[in-house]
């Protein structure tokens, strides 16, 4: 087979998740275990854990997926009217049709209007703008059409360390050079520009440093980066020619109060015509994440900043190929930056769900730093975003060489124990990267509070059990 | 620099150029003129009131209604509130009930398993095993997703090694669907043609397998032969013999089939009939049932349901390794899950109102009104065009197009190449500036040398399908007077 197809790892949904898998079988079939469900804290997906959709955001789908509703007097108008004007710009005014490769027009305006609104009056274009099966989709494709050169000049594609592993499996996949650059744990794993100057200049020995990931609030890490580490950023790409690729899915969970969501986009134009008219950006939304929390709808979209037009020509080209984004994905999208607004029926109602889900993940962010930070032995940076908490974990020795001898990275060891004592599936740190030498773990915090709490409790039991029996 | 502009990180040159080689006809250069013709101010009176865009397979845009019953099945997945409505059939909150149990959280905005939710990958062996005479299905070799094309994409993607003369090779149908050679080229990988016989209703010949395949030995290592049955553009559907050689052929000369089956409710001809590659093969027996390795493949695009833009599919393995299965779910979880709402489509598809079911005799109307309307649009279509002096139209024996094989007189030739343009693009860029008429030249498929064709569907409403079929028909009469 391709061996570049081998090579490629996804911790997320690995092996831990193909353990879990088995464990629930056997828990199905009556075998007696120490608990009595497997909890998936390892993947992204607010839904899967209880949390409820946007219910309007779910009137104007159903009403775009069954017109007939239209007429039906439990659905308020202002939902009828977003779904009105969806249709209308669908082929055959029917979300079956397959739009344009790009992603329906009237969408794509709403995206540019929605970007420019929060980035206080930064002007988007909609030309600029492609709807996307998913984040990953955009994110891979991009990747894609960046990817050139042979040995020497392969094209080197730097990345977060720890990062979602969507990057190094696309990095795997295109046979491009992955460029690690560590985020600074001791300091809320901030990014340090001398960092990325460090890993460029190594870099450029053996490959071409072509493009620069930001993933911005991070994952795993959750940490939100300041205004001034994006300039800097930005900085440095435009000096060492990278083209900037800023993940933003997390743009709408930010938790504390001191830290603030920056878009790359904005800055950059902040920056002045010599950063924000070279600079070539791709950024990055879903609709999986968020206060939304609809994966499965695989909605997204890019936003691409100082493209070649020929590159724009080849970029939907390529995107042809498959002929759209799922129009259901889309019309998601187009609610998520298509929102009620103050006057219309829904604002309340939306309002309040958004908060709620929003305040239930700050509550619960803190509340997993807290009690992670109570266990001896784990430390747990403050959650600043995202929905992830990647604490680092402390492990003996004995348990490193007991992992060694099982052919297992120390943490998936320690993992792989805490899935099958307690039930709780999480991802060790291995999978998204990390310094030599130290271990983590990633959990979400999507399950309801009460259950986080019980969950935490376990962790922590588990992990002093864990201590003493490999002291 | 210039002006303090710079050169670009990324441009046609840094690129990566295996995409550069990438052409995707359907959506190519000729759809890209009519977007560009139905924007631009015409100064002069327009000829036409409108773009018709018969290039693309895509029902529903043409104004084919969707399947009643799916629709409400989605509606009611997606805001469960619509279960106590008293205007929802009971089948369809049943059906909507037992799919969201199926979904983690029981929402279809949660991420499903990466091969697709279990309860609907069961459903589809089902309906695979009813379809095939009872010959078994296994749910762990059905992989659901974004559309049949990425499952194709996919799996040409495991296929792909080796370098040089030892490159994996594909053999593909002459004319295709260009997603083949689209995705041949991003791969790297080498295209092998074998020519479809257009003298005999587009049949497909072992002989020509043999021909094509020894020639590509000499430059590339044949692993793979894709079948298209019903046919893209061409229609045609492949008798049972056909397949049995085809299968025989496949297993003597050790390659990886991939049969593309996405056409399979369309089939319109009387004496045509549709034969699962699967089926067929099983029923061969040894050894061919127990090692060919095959990938066959289906969406809900289009068949009576013309889902296009629900992006739903699904691929059944046969007798693929073990440990490639695992990698082609690895593989799959990178991108986490195919769209629920296609996931569900297609477990409408395998799982539709059985007789008796409130919502049976509607669903069986509605079915058999797209399905006979598109035999009639079929065999209209190969009439009007055959009785065109200089048009040849071999039967539409399934599928939705027609391609049509074309005179063109030399002086049309000359002025293509004076232009730079294949001259069947020529032909195709003069009917849409003067008839509004947008149809995909032959060589997007491709097709034998110094033969020259289109691909329009058949998919317009009748009355203006007859219309169209007029138009044209008069625009290649004036056409091939004018460049006489």
């Amino acid at each position: 087979m391709n061996p570049l197809v081998k090579a490629v790892e996804y911790a997320v949904r690995g092996p831990i998740l193909l353990k879990a898998g088995e464990i629930e079988m056997e828990l199905q079939r009556g075998i007696k275990k120490p608990f009595t469900e497997v909890i998936k804290a390892n993947i992204g997906d607010a839904h899967a854990m209880g949390q409820q959709p946007i219910t309007f955001l779910r009137q104007v789908v159903a009403l775009c997926t069954y017109p007939n509703l239209l007429d039906s007097p439990s659905f308020p108008e202002d939902a009828k009217n977003r779904a009105r004007r969806i249709l209308k710009a669908c082929g055959g005014n029917s979300l079956g049709a397959y739009s344009a490769s790009q992603g329906v027009n009237c969408i794509r305006e709403d995206v540019a209007a929605y970007i420019e609104r929060r980035d206080g009056g930064v002007p988007a274009d909609p030309d600029n703008i492609y709807l996307t099966t998913g984040a990953s989709d955009g994110i891979s494709t991009i990747l894609k059409i960046l990817v050139s050169g042979g040995g020497k000049s392969r094209t080197g594609v730097l990345i977060p360390i720890p990062q979602y592993p969507l990057y190094s499996a696309v990095i795997s996949e295109l046979d491009a050079i992955q460029v690690n650059y560590y985020l600074d744990e001791e300091n809320y794993w901030a990014l340090d520009v001398n960092e990325l100057r460090r890993a460029v200049t190594e870099a450029k020995e053996y490959c071409n440093p072509k493009v620069l990931c930001i993933i911005n609030p991070g994952n795993p890490t959750g940490q939100v980066q300041s205004r001034k580490c994006i300039e800097e950023v930005i900085h440095f790409a435009w000096e060492e020619k990278l083209f900037l690729l800023a993940d933003e899915v997390y743009q709408d969970n930010v938790y504390p109060k001191d830290c603030q969501f920056h878009s790359f986009k904005k800055v950059l134009y902040e920056m002045g015509p010599e950063y924000s008219s070279n600079v070539e950006l791709a950024s990055f939304h879903s609709t999986s994440k968020g206060y939304m929390g609809e994966c499965g709808y695989r909605g997204g979209y890019m936003e691409v900043i100082n493209l070649h037009p020929e590159i724009k020509g080849q970029l939907v080209k390529m995107l042809s190929v498959r002929l759209c984004p799922p129009v259901s994905g889309q019309a998601a999208m187009d609610i998520v930056v298509n929102p009620p607004v103050p006057g219309e029926e829904s604002f309340e109602q939306f309002n309040r769900e958004k908060e709620f889900v929003l305040s239930n993940l700050a509550k619960k962010a803190k509340l997993t730093e807290d009690l992670f930070n109570q266990v001896p032995g784990i430390h747990c940076n403050p959650l600043q975003g995202a929905m992830y908490a990647f604490p680092r974990i402390f492990i003996p020795t004995k348990a490193i060489e007991t992992a060694k001898a099982h052919k297992m990275a120390p943490d998936m060891f320690y993992c792989m124990k805490l899935l099958e004592e307690t039930g709780i599936c999480v991802v060790p740190g291995s999978g998204f990267g990390q310094r030599e030498g130290t271990y983590h773990l990633r959990m979400t915090i999507l399950p309801p509070v009460e259950k986080l709490k019980i969950v935490l409790e376990k962790v922590k039991d588990f992990h002093i059990k864990f201590l003493e029996k490999y002291a | 620099v210039m002006n303090g502009i710079r050169d670009k990180v990324l441009t046609l040159d840094t690129m990566n150029q295996s995409v550069k080689n990438i052409e995707y006809a359907v959506r190519g250069p000729i759809l890209l003129r009519a977007m560009e013709a139905e924007g631009r101010h015409w100064g002069v009176k327009k000829p036409f009131t409108e773009i018709i865009r018969a290039n693309i397979g895509d029902a529903q845009a043409m104004g084919q209604k969707p399947i009643t019953f799916m629709r409400q099945v989605l509606a009611l997945c997606q805001y469960p509130d619509l279960l106590s409505s008293p205007s929802f059939p009971e089948d369809a909150k049943k059906r909507a009930m037992r799919i969201l149990q199926s979904c983690e959280g029981h929402s279809t905005g949660s991420y499903s398993a990466s091969a697709g939710i279990q309860m609907i990958r069961e459903d589809v062996a089902r309906y695979i095993e009813h379809r095939d005479g009872g010959i078994a299905s296994d749910p762990d070799n059905i992989f659901l997703s974004t559309g049949a094309s990425s499952a194709i994409m996919a799996v040409l993607n495991l296929l792909v090694s080796g370098k040089g003369k030892t490159r994996t090779g594909v053999m593909i149908p002459i004319p295709q669907y260009p997603l083949y050679s689209a995705t041949l080229a991003e791969f790297d990988a080498v295209q092998i043609n074998y020519y479809l016989n257009e003298e005999h209703y587009w049949g497909l010949d072992v002989a020509e397998l043999q021909r094509a395949l020894e020639q590509a030995k000499a430059h590339c290592q044949p692993r793979v032969l894709c079948v298209i049955n019903p046919g893209n553009p061409t229609g045609q559907v492949l008798s049972r013999e056909n397949i049995e050689a085809v299968i025989r052929f496949a297993y003597e000369e050790h390659l990886f089939l991939m049969a593309d089956e996405v056409y399979q409710d369309n089939v319109y001809a009387e004496g045509s009939q549709f034969h699962s590659f699967k089926k067929v093969l099983m029923e061969m027996g040894s050894p061919y049932a127990q090692q060919l390795e095959l990938a066959s493949f289906h969406s809900c695009s289009k068949g009576y349901m013309g889902e296009c833009g629900f992006r739903g599919g699904y691929t059944e393995v046969v007798n693929m390794d073990p440990a490639v299965k695992q990698q082609m779910l690895k593989f799959q979880s990178v991108r986490l899950c195919p769209p629920v709402l296609g996931q569900i489509l297609i477990d409408i598809v395998t799982n539709p109102p059985q007789p008796g079911e409130p919502s049976y005799q509607q669903f069986q109307q509605e079915k058999k009104a797209v399905l006979s309307g598109l035999a009639e649009k079929a065999q209209l279509t190969e009439k009007i065009l055959n009785k065109q002096p200089g048009i040849h139209c071999n039967p539409v024996q399934g599928a939705m197009y027609s391609f049509p094989c074309i005179q063109l007189p030399p002086k049309a030739l000359q002025r293509a190449e004076e232009l730079g343009q294949p001259a069947d693009m020529f032909f195709c860029i003069q009917l849409l500036e003067e008839t509004g008429i947008c149809v995909v030249p032959g060589s997007g498929f491709g097709q034998k040398d110094g033969t020259y064709h289109f691909r329009m569907t058949i998919l317009p409403p009748l009355e203006k399908l007859k219309i169209l079929l007029e138009k044209l028909s008069q625009f290649y009469a004036k056409f091939t007077q004018e460049y006489s």
